[in-house]
């Protein structure tokens, strides 16, 4: 293990950069995804990319600068909370359907001033 | 000569004028009903039961009256003070005295006997429970008028009994010729009491202290101030001298107040109304327009002896219009042919000679003239409305004839009243008359001679026998007419048992004026009513003692001579309705006989005159009124109106402008506005990234947020 660990030069170092990028991807695709998708179900699989990207952020930090626990904490907060919010955002779809028959957004203008 | 005088207090004088107006307001109010419900006869039971009631109070108090010291014949009830201002102080109370108690007793005799004749006499009639109320009413006023203890009590009664008089004249109001007569009545009433109320402020005033502690400026209180009938004379002394306006004041309180009693009695100039007043129910002529009511004057002038005594103009000026109207009156119903138009100004001239006897000086006389007059004026009356029954309502005399042989009672007690009035001394109308002329002639105090009255009064009650007379043959005498096929029939006991009591008082109430050269003592009358009257005991007189005595026999023949005069004239003229003459008199003098028969055209000068200057002085107001007041009043409001249509036009686009263009512009960019909340989830997405990247951005930019 400790061999290849030795011989096994990487390619890229992977550093605190890489990670952000990749998040900053994965939040500009869950933007892009909420933005214009119409179906519900896909504009909150958009919100939890987004959520997923800000929780690879934290471990990033975590990772690479933090000193406490705060990272990891506050990402297992995250995913309960993205697991609560689906069930929310589900139930909220499930009732958008019974009362409009569908689940497009753009159809859901009652609030239109 | 102080006589020790007391008043008696008595409880029960009250009653006398409270009956009438119980009797009044029931039948006033609940009248209708009562006689549709059950007809007449409750109507009857409480408006002619209580008169009569009344009546018995009224003769009970006035035996107790008789029961007193002569001097002392005042008897007051009072039942509490009115009102009590700056020492002026006025009782409801009533008061009894000799002259007062023998006009409670006409008023209450009389009218209750016309009460019971109203009852034949109104039978047909639908506002039955009118007239009864209304009648109540008026002996209600009478009464008050009468038995009033102060001039005001006196002026409430005096003012009720011209509203009763105005509500009987225009009975029967459907005909606009009654509605008018009772118009004028009341009308030509009003002018008369403001002569009475003048006359009372006047004597308010001067009794109220007008010249006490020589006030200059102020208005001071003498202390002891009186409108009480009993208390004045006491303080007329005090201001006997007293001049306003460079007239003494008595003389002129006195002119007022007969100015008062011109209209109310129907004296020239205000007599007009009464011949008019004929055209309300004939029971309402006898008892206000021949009985009471029209004697309220001399009642008053009578009452006020004490005033008057002072003042030798006023008393002239009464004796002069008395018998200018006595004789001016028997002119005209000379030439009359309605038989109530005879009456009415035969009325009217006998009211003169009663002003004739309180203008000398001779009271007494003067309200002996009263109650005699009442029951022949209204036996009269009453047998006048028994022909008129008789003749289905026609009134013209040159219609009638022969009626004495179907109506017996009404014949004879018709010309037993006419007797009395002719003035024979077997009926009590000589005595009163006589006594009155005798007065005048013999008055030494007035500003003219007191033979030039007794003249005028003289060839007066020639012309009074011959009227009477003359209706009397023209009703009564010469062949039957027959209306509507029939004859005339007889009137109902209930009838001719009035007009037989009248007739009998007519001849009966002679007892109370026999003079003194015929019996030796003073007549009955005149020895009753002198305390009332003993302010005028010693007025200076022509001829005093043996020489009077021996002149008033004499007198009296030529009094006799004229009545027997015109009496034969009248009977050789229209007995049985034979003689041609009248008619070719009629023709000869045709010009005179239009001037008296249209009465002189005093109405229709009164009417170019007075009532044209008033329509057309109102006429001018309303003009005024309508084009210079209205037009002033108009213009201001066409200013306000101007002044507010401007400002209504700044409030709508000034104001208004400014506060809708506040309102506008705010809902310009609502509308606006409102164009972002498009309600779709990607536009408010849309929107958070594009705030999310402008917060980056800024943050990036403007903050060294790494620092």
């Amino acid at each position: 293990m400790t061999e290849i660990t030795q011989i096994v030069e990487p390619i890229v170092n992977v550093g605190l950069n890489h990670f952000l990028v990749v998040a900053a991807v994965l939040f500009t695709l869950g933007i892009v995804c909420v933005l214009t998708r119409k179906n519900a179900v896909a504009v909150m699989i958009g919100i939890e990319l987004m959520l997923n990207a800000a929780g690879l952020n934290m471990i990033a930090f975590s990772r690479f600068g933090g000193e406490g626990v705060e990272g990891p904490m506050f990402t297992l907060f995250l995913i309960v909370l993205a697991a609560a919010e689906a069930v929310v955002a589900l139930a909220l779809v499930i009732a958008l359907h019974r009362r409009l028959r569908t689940i497009d957004v753009d159809r859901a203008d009652e609030l239109r001033g | 000569m102080e006589v020790e005088k007391t008043i008696t207090e008595i409880s029960y004088l009250w009653l006398i004028p409270f009956f009438p107006a119980i009797g009044a307001f029931i039948s006033g109010a609940f009248g209708k009903r009562l006689q549709a419900k059950w007809g007449k006869a409750p109507i009857i039971a409480v408006s002619v039961t209580l008169p009569w009631i009344s009546f018995v109070i009224a003769l009970v108090a006035f035996i107790k009256l008789l029961g007193l010291d002569e001097n002392s014949r005042t008897m007051v009830t009072h039942l509490w003070t009115w009102f009590d201002v700056a020492g002026a102080k006025a009782g409801m109370a009533f008061a009894m005295d000799p002259l007062s108690g023998m006009m409670t007793m006409i008023v209450t005799f009389v009218g209750s006997l016309i009460h019971i004749y109203s009852i034949g006499y109104m039978h047909d009639d639908e506002s039955f429970w009118r007239f009864f109320s209304h009648l109540n009413m008026f002996l209600f006023a009478m009464l008050m008028l009468v038995l009033g203890d102060n001039i005001l009590l006196m002026f409430v009664g005096w003012e009720g009994v011209g509203l009763c008089s105005y509500l009987l004249i225009g009975f029967w109001y459907t005909d606009v010729n009654n509605a008018k007569a009772g118009m004028k009545a009341f009308v030509v009433n009003r002018i008369g009491d403001f002569g009475f109320l003048v006359g009372f402020f006047i004597l308010f005033w001067a009794v109220g202290g007008a010249w006490s502690h020589a006030s200059q400026s102020g208005y001071t209180m003498s202390g002891h101030f009186t409108i009480t009938f009993r208390e004045l004379p006491a303080m007329m002394d005090a201001i006997a001298g007293k001049e306003l306006w460079g007239i003494p004041v008595l003389t002129l309180v006195g002119i007022f107040f007969f100015i008062g009693a011109t209209g109310k009695s129907a004296q020239i100039p205000l007599y007009v109304w009464l011949p008019d007043a004929m055209a309300g129910p004939t029971p309402v002529s006898a008892l206000i327009h021949a009985a009471t009511m029209v004697t309220a004057g001399v009642y008053m002038v009578a009452r006020f002896n004490f005033l008057y005594i002072h003042s030798p103009t006023a008393m002239t000026i009464i004796a002069v219009v008395g018998v200018a109207t006595a004789f001016f009156a028997a002119t005209i119903g000379v030439f009359q042919y309605d038989i109530k138009k005879v009456l009415a100004y035969s009325t009217v001239s006998q009211l003169g000679y009663m002003f004739v006897g309180v203008g000398v000086g001779a009271y007494w006389a003067g309200s002996y003239h009263l109650l005699t007059h009442a029951f022949f004026k209204a036996c009269l009356f009453l047998g006048a409305g028994s022909v008129i029954m008789a003749m289905h309502h026609e009134q013209d005399m040159r219609k009638m004839g022969g009626l004495g042989k179907v109506m017996p009672i009404t014949k004879w007690t018709y010309l037993i009243a006419c007797i009395t009035i002719a003035g024979f001394p077997i009926a009590s109308g000589f005595y009163s008359k006589d006594e009155i002329l005798w007065q005048a002639f013999n008055s030494d105090y007035l500003l003219v001679p007191g033979w030039s009255i007794w003249l005028v009064g003289f060839i007066a009650a020639a012309l009074t026998s011959f009227y009477m007379f003359r209706s009397y043959y023209m009703t009564f005498t010469g062949t039957t007419v027959k209306v509507h096929g029939h004859e005339p029939q007889e009137q109902k006991p209930v009838i001719t048992i009035v007009l037989a009591t009248l007739a009998m008082f007519a001849v009966l109430t002679m007892v109370l004026g026999i003079p003194q050269w015929l019996t030796g003592a003073n007549p009955v009358l005149e020895h009753f009513l002198a305390p009332v009257f003993e302010a005028a005991e010693n007025l200076p007189k022509v001829f005093t003692g043996e020489a009077a005595h021996h002149i008033e026999p004499w007198m009296a023949l030529a009094s006799i001579a004229v009545a027997t005069l015109g009496w034969i004239v009248a009977r050789w003229l229209y007995k049985d309705r034979k003689n041609p003459l009248p008619l070719k008199l009629k023709e000869r003098f045709s010009g005179i006989h239009k001037l008296i028969y249209n009465k002189y055209y005093v109405d229709e000068a009164y009417h170019a005159t007075a009532v044209r200057g008033f329509l057309f002085t109102g006429r001018a107001a309303s003009w005024f009124d309508r084009v210079i007041v209205d037009g002033m009043v108009n213009f201001t409001g066409r200013i306000g109106q101007g002044l507010c249509v401007i400002d209504g036009l700044i409030d709508k686009y000034i104001v208004d402008g400014a506060v809708n263009l506040l309102a506008g512009i705010v809902h310009f960019f609502g509308d606006q506005l409102r164009k972002v909340q498009t309600g779709k989830l990607p536009s408010y997405l849309a929107g958070f990234a594009l705030g999310l990247t402008i917060l980056i951005v800024i943050s990036q930019f403007l903050f060294d947020v790494y620092a």
